[in-house]
């Protein structure tokens, strides 16, 4: 930048003394709040990760051994792993600042899909189960069309297709369980993920170990290829990422395509830590994945939090209600607490998002 | 100004259901100047630069690139095909970081199997040339690469936004009221950048409303007016009552138009 004569205009001489670096990338020093502030922006996952660790330690001492004991923690890390997974499918949706209220309808009708073509029509159970992840994806699909194509906002969209797809479900199984002996004499393979490792009093099931993964994948998918950054920014503002050279329809198609199938997986998942298969089951489903993706501090706005966050919220959800159960405390209360977790995640979102330079 | 122009509009026309937002407009853009583009509000500026980039389809009319018919269905082969472009509204994704938002569309992967198999992003080669490329354009003093562009200033953005523009091989790079929502010293900044950007042989296109930016800085002046262009003018021999003066239509250009 070297210019001989003098330029610009007479009232803007004396600038030449000033500090011209404004586009220069300094660090900031501001007060205690704000570098709190600064830091979780940065590290969305924080806030989850020290509830979590805070939670299982207050419960550790409130309800003693019972809590705290190996068979305890791994039981509540099987009681969270279906909607944990689910949850997974649900931070893909919201990361692009869409909502999805039909997963857990999309799992139980795969569930039902799978466990109908291998228990009463036959059909090697493999088969059964690749029909189902192909549901999940096609189910994916038409939500992801409705979004992208008929421009429905995916709160509208997602609720129109959990009736649907509910509605399919109880017509496909005439509103009957599949009975556990039924599945283990015809089909086993479908509850492979109740099955467990156990080693001292823990007892690790493969689901939860499936929920562990796939949370992994996702995590690499969305932090280390370019899909992922994609993704993010599609869900912080579809127009600019547009602008700037992504095709936003197609990666939204690809994330509702990608939450389908996940959700086909946990529907493999959710046979094994039921036993059976019924069309009733996880009806709040839905509604859970959201409270575990926002607990784990992921913006419902889009394009912020880590999906790390939603496993994490999923965990605090489990701890919070085995917790509560151990110290006797009423069911009732376990609601009530998860509602003011709900209301001060999303609080704590919104002033992470007011952070300013 | 030298032979021919590289990028050229012929009688564009863009409609908004009763709005004519662009009337038969042309538009030259010639090698290595600074082509101002002015114009009142909704004078169909945006709409022009728009067309050109991809980012909307004119109804009618023909885009040229290098004198080669071109059709642009997204801002992405625009871009492709070298015409690089600052919106007014920036079009960064403000909670990705500085790299991330450099490298939108153009992320470069890892060799061998995990960038060609597990598609992994090479990070550490994404960072340094953001790095290389900001300080070419000396917005680079130091700090963190990866901070989000949220937490940067409107000048700061919008040098990320022109070194994205500027980092690429661009033939063509299009700035939308670069300094429109900036303060004085961030003005002057940018005005500085877009003067060392055209010393890299880069011809700019520079819409804006702030008539001493566009006289100090521009080659060439186009007025837009109505949704077409009415004339091209010499900032040399031209002052900037005169240019007011035809932007609002007080004043028709007599043949001293360039
Ligand atoms: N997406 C759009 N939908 C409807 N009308 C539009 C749209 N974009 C621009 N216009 C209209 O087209 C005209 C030209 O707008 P624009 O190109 O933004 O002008 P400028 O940038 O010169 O202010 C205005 O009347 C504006 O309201
Ligand atoms: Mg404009």
């Amino acid at each position: 930048m070297t210019q001989s004569a003098p330029k610009g205009q007479s009232f803007e001489h004396d600038l030449e003394k000033s500090d011209k670096r404004v586009a220069s990338f300094e660090a900031h020093s501001k007060g205690g709040l704000h570098r709190l502030q600064h830091i979780l922006h940065g590290n969305p996952t924080l806030v989850p990760v020290i509830v979590l660790l805070v939670s299982v330690a207050v419960f550790g001492l409130i309800a003693g051994g019972k809590f705290f004991s190996a068979f305890n923690l791994t039981l509540i890390m099987q009681q969270v792993s279906i909607i944990g997974i689910l949850a997974a499918a649900q931070s893909l949706i919201i990361l692009t600042a869409g909502i999805d209220l039909s997963v857990a309808a999309i799992m139980v009708l795969m569930s039902v899909i799978a466990g109908n073509l291998a228990v009463y029509s036959g059909w090697p159970a493999p088969i059964a189960l690749l029909v189902a992840f192909v549901g999940g994806t096609v189910a994916g699909l038409m939500n992801g069309l409705l979004v992208t194509k008929v421009k429905l906002p995916p709160f509208i969209t997602t609720l129109g297709t959990w009736s649907i797809f509910y509605a399919l479900n109880l017509w496909l199984s005439g509103a009957q369980s599949i009975r556990s002996q039924d599945i283990d004499a015809n089909a086993p393979l479908l509850k492979f993920f109740g099955e467990a490792l156990s080693f001292g009093g823990a007892r690790i099931t493969y689901g939860s170990i499936l929920m562990i993964a796939i949370f992994g994948v996702l995590w690499y998918m969305l932090n280390h290829t370019a899909w992922g950054r994609h993704v993010y920014a599609v869900g912080d503002d579809k127009e600019a990422a547009e602008l700037a050279g992504i095709r936003t329809d197609r990666t939204l198609l690809s994330v509702y395509m990608l939450a389908g199938f996940v959700c086909s997986i946990a529907a493999w998942a959710s046979i094994g830590r039921v036993g059976s298969i019924s069309p009733q089951s996880f009806y709040e489903g839905n509604l859970q994945s959201i409270t575990a993706v926002v607990v784990g501090g992921i913006s419902l706005f889009g394009g912020r939090g880590s999906i790390l966050g939603a496993l994490f919220g999923a965990l605090i959800v489990g701890v919070f209600q085995s917790g509560l159960r151990l110290s006797n405390v009423d069911v009732l209360w376990q609601v009530f607490a998860i509602g003011w977790l709900i209301i001060i995640a999303v609080a704590i979102d919104q002033w992470i998002r007011k952070v300013s330079a | 100004m030298s032979a021919h122009p590289i990028l050229q509009a012929r009688g564009l026309v863009k409609r908004y259901g009763r709005v004519t937002a662009l009337d038969n407009a042309d538009f030259d853009l010639y090698p290595g100047e600074i082509l101002a583009v002015i114009g009142d509000n909704g004078a169909g500026k945006s709409s022009l630069i728009k067309a050109l980039s991809g980012a909307v389809q004119p109804d009618e009319g023909e885009i040229l690139l290098d004198g080669k018919p071109v059709h642009f269905s997204s801002p992405l082969q625009a871009q492709d095909a070298g015409i690089a472009t600052v919106y007014q509204t920036l079009a960064l994704s403000p909670a990705l970081s500085i790299v991330d938002n450099m490298f939108v569309g153009r992320e470069l992967r890892k060799p061998g199997f995990m960038g060609q198999y597990l598609r992994q992003l090479d990070k550490p080669a994404m960072r340094a040339f953001a790095r290389e490329k900001l300080s070419e354009l000396g917005l680079m003093t130091i700090q963190n690469i990866d901070q989000q562009v949220e937490t940067l200033s409107g000048g700061q953005r919008q040098g990320v936004a022109v070194a994205r523009a500027a980092a690429f091989g661009s033939k063509v790079i299009i700035l939308d009221e670069p300094t429109a929502a900036l303060g004085v010293k961030e003005s002057r900044r940018v005005l500085e950048l877009i003067l060392d950007v055209r010393s890299r042989g880069i011809p700019i296109v520079l819409i804006s409303h702030n008539m001493p930016h566009v006289f100090e800085v521009a080659d060439r002046i186009h007025i837009h007016r109505l949704g077409r262009r009415l004339c091209t003018i010499d900032p040399k021999e031209h002052s900037m009552s005169d240019a007011v003066a035809y932007m609002t239509g007080a004043k028709e250009p007599g043949d001293k138009a360039a």
